[in-house]
């Protein structure tokens, strides 16, 4: 087991490594940040001054000392001033993370809740009616651009109903649309997923020994087969966090939900290149700190795993 | 048993059938845009403002602010998003495969940066990589389609590698090994015809995902140069007037949804015809 924990760690700890360098190399790439600065100012600025300013900034480093620079900063939670507001970026990401991932945990919890009983539904009945309308569901599902949903949903219920409020984070209420239009796509994958482990758990030997001994079906299904694949669903449902966080930074633009995509996508528009830097870099962090984690969790449940 | 396969069979035929005329119909629609609506999706008609959808027979799909006709504008539109679609999964089918075949044959160093590649890629989702490279190099219509080869080509070295690997111990390829052949045509002759299978399933799959990406990327304003008629950036202008107008949201969207569920479709049904053990389902 050691082994097999040092080995995923360190290759986390690759990823992060060349994420961040490849991040901090091309946000040096769009040009000079002193200029930059001024840019937007208007009137004439002198050599000294962006000299000045490029020592404050320590831009005037070479790459390697700027990018060790950034990870201390990582680290001590330092880093650096937003461009356009003059915020220390740690404050911005700590003001928007919380929406973001409240978003992602209510997002994941709708899915698996419509999933399973789902994919279970499909995988009892292969073959006959409700798969194959379960499986009709699941394939418009993933052919739904995810902003368009978001847009009918706001048509809908604030357009037309008048039910709901059509962006921002007021409520319980502001929830409910960017939750739904998530939940509703990450389902139609997942449907699939859990339909496949279902089916591949109903063939094995304990399922009919539960079924030859009399247990009622519900009992079988729920706490003898889930159960089993319950590890491998855990996996892709882990896997999927990196993909679900990309869809949500998309929703977020569309709902003006304060969160990290609502961030990040506003330093792109003012190439505020710290805010960009700051919020990709965390955002990988948490896509390889879930990723590591549930790697984890299936070699410790799981001896088979650590021997490949 | 037998009466549940048959259904399943039935409704193979019935998803190829949908997913191949859906798919057709909208392809030459778009192909042939110029000729229905002759420089339709730039006219101009403001006596035609914000005409209803289904009202009149001139514009079935209604007319948006400027007058512009909306169902010309969707199909013209849709050239981008085909273009991009399928130009990016050429490149990225060609390099994914390329060097799936070589880390999966020789093993060893290519193989290891391999699979670290596919570590970085899940860790860096698409629309991160898109922020970053388009705040460095600006939205375009080649940039989307080289960020698109360079996300998804990992997928294919994935796959085709996951194929070699349990291919290169099969007694065609030991034997053709004993005799002497070349390593190069080994891999281009004797492994790459038996993973072409997946590989284009994984294609049909992939162009929709790719249009469904090229479209929020254009609809956040990263992609495609917004006077370019294009669906992502038909809804990104409705949504400015999603109160007055509601039909410019909805016929954009209703194209994309059915163009990527017509190539899921084909792809569904390919994968039960060409890879009935589900090779290329695996992310």
């Amino acid at each position: 087991m050691a082994r097999y924990l040092l080995k995923r760690i360190l290759q986390a700890v690759f990823v992060v490594i060349v994420i961040t360098l490849f991040v901090s190399y091309a946000v040096r790439l769009t040009g000079d940040p002193a200029v930059m600065m001024f840019a937007g100012g208007g009137g004439s600025v002198s050599e000294a001054d962006l000299e000045r300013v490029r020592a404050a900034l320590g831009t005037d480093k070479p790459f390697y000392q700027q990018y060790l620079a950034f990870l201390h900063g990582l680290l001590t939670l330092d880093l650096g001033r937003s461009f356009a507001s003059g915020a220390p970026v740690s404050n911005l990401i700590a003001a928007a993370a919380p929406s973001t991932l409240k978003l992602a945990f209510v997002s994941m919890l709708i899915s698996i809740v419509m999933s399973i009983p789902l994919g279970i539904w499909a995988a009892v009945s292969k073959g006959k009616a409700a798969d194959q309308i379960i499986r009709i569901f699941s394939l418009v599902g993933v052919s739904f651009p995810n902003f368009w949903l978001a847009t009918m949903l706001v048509l809908l219920f604030s357009i037309f109903l008048g039910l709901l409020p059509p962006s921002g984070m007021v409520g319980f209420e502001s929830y409910i649309m960017p939750t739904l239009t998530m939940g509703v796509i990450l389902t139609a994958t997942n449907v699939r997923l859990v339909r496949t482990a279902m089916l591949e758990t109903l063939q094995s030997q304990y399922v009919m020994v539960a079924r030859a001994k009399g247990l009622s079906e519900r009992r079988v299904l729920y706490k003898h087969a889930l159960r089993n694949c319950a590890i491998p669903l855990i996996t892709y449902f882990g896997l999927q966090f990196g993909g679900m966080l990309g869809g949500l930074v998309v929703i977020e633009k569309v709902f003006s939900w304060p969160g990290l995509g609502t961030l990040a996508f506003d330093a792109v528009n003012a190439r505020d290149y710290p805010v960009l830097q700051a919020v990709i870099t965390v955002l990988a962090l948490l896509i390889v700190g879930v990723n590591l984690i549930v790697d984890i969790a299936y070699g410790l449940v799981d001896p088979r795993i650590r021997l490949e | 048993m037998a009466t549940a396969t048959a259904r399943r069979a039935r409704f193979n035929n019935l998803e190829f059938i949908l997913g191949a005329v859906l798919t057709t119909l909208i392809v030459l629609g778009v192909l042939f845009s110029d000729v229905l609506f002759p420089g339709g999706a730039a006219k101009v008609d403001l006596a035609a403002r914000l005409t209803r959808p289904f009202t009149s027979l001139a514009h079935p799909f209604g007319t948006d602010p400027l007058g512009r006709d909306v169902l010309a504008r969707v199909l013209a539109g849709g050239k981008v998003s085909l273009l991009v679609g399928v130009v990016s999964v050429i490149g990225a089918v060609i390099l994914g495969t390329v060097l799936g075949l070589v880390a999966g044959y020789y093993r060893g160093f290519w193989d290891m940066l391999l699979m670290r590649f596919a570590d970085i890629q899940l860790a860096m989702p698409f629309i991160l990589l898109a922020m970053t490279f388009v705040a460095i190099v600006g939205p375009s219509l080649t940039n989307t389609i080289f960020l698109l080869i360079i996300s998804e080509w990992v997928k294919y070295a994935r796959l085709v590698r996951g194929q070699v690997l349990s291919l290169r111990e099969r007694e065609f390829i030991l034997s053709a090994k004993a005799i002497g052949v070349s390593n190069f045509r080994i891999i281009f002759q004797h492994l790459l015809p038996n993973l072409l299978g997946p590989v284009i399933v994984l294609m049909t799959l992939n162009v929709a995902n790719n249009i469904l990406l090229e479209s929020s990327l254009t609809f956040l304003g990263l992609g495609i140069d917004p006077t370019t008629p294009s669906w992502g950036g038909m809804l990104a202008d409705g949504r400015t007037y999603l109160q007055t107008a509601w039909w410019v949201s909805v016929f954009p969207g209703l194209a994309i949804l059915l163009t990527v569920l017509g190539l899921n479709l084909l792809g569904d049904w390919l994968r039960d015809t060409l890879d009935p053990s589900g090779r290329s389902s695996r992310p």
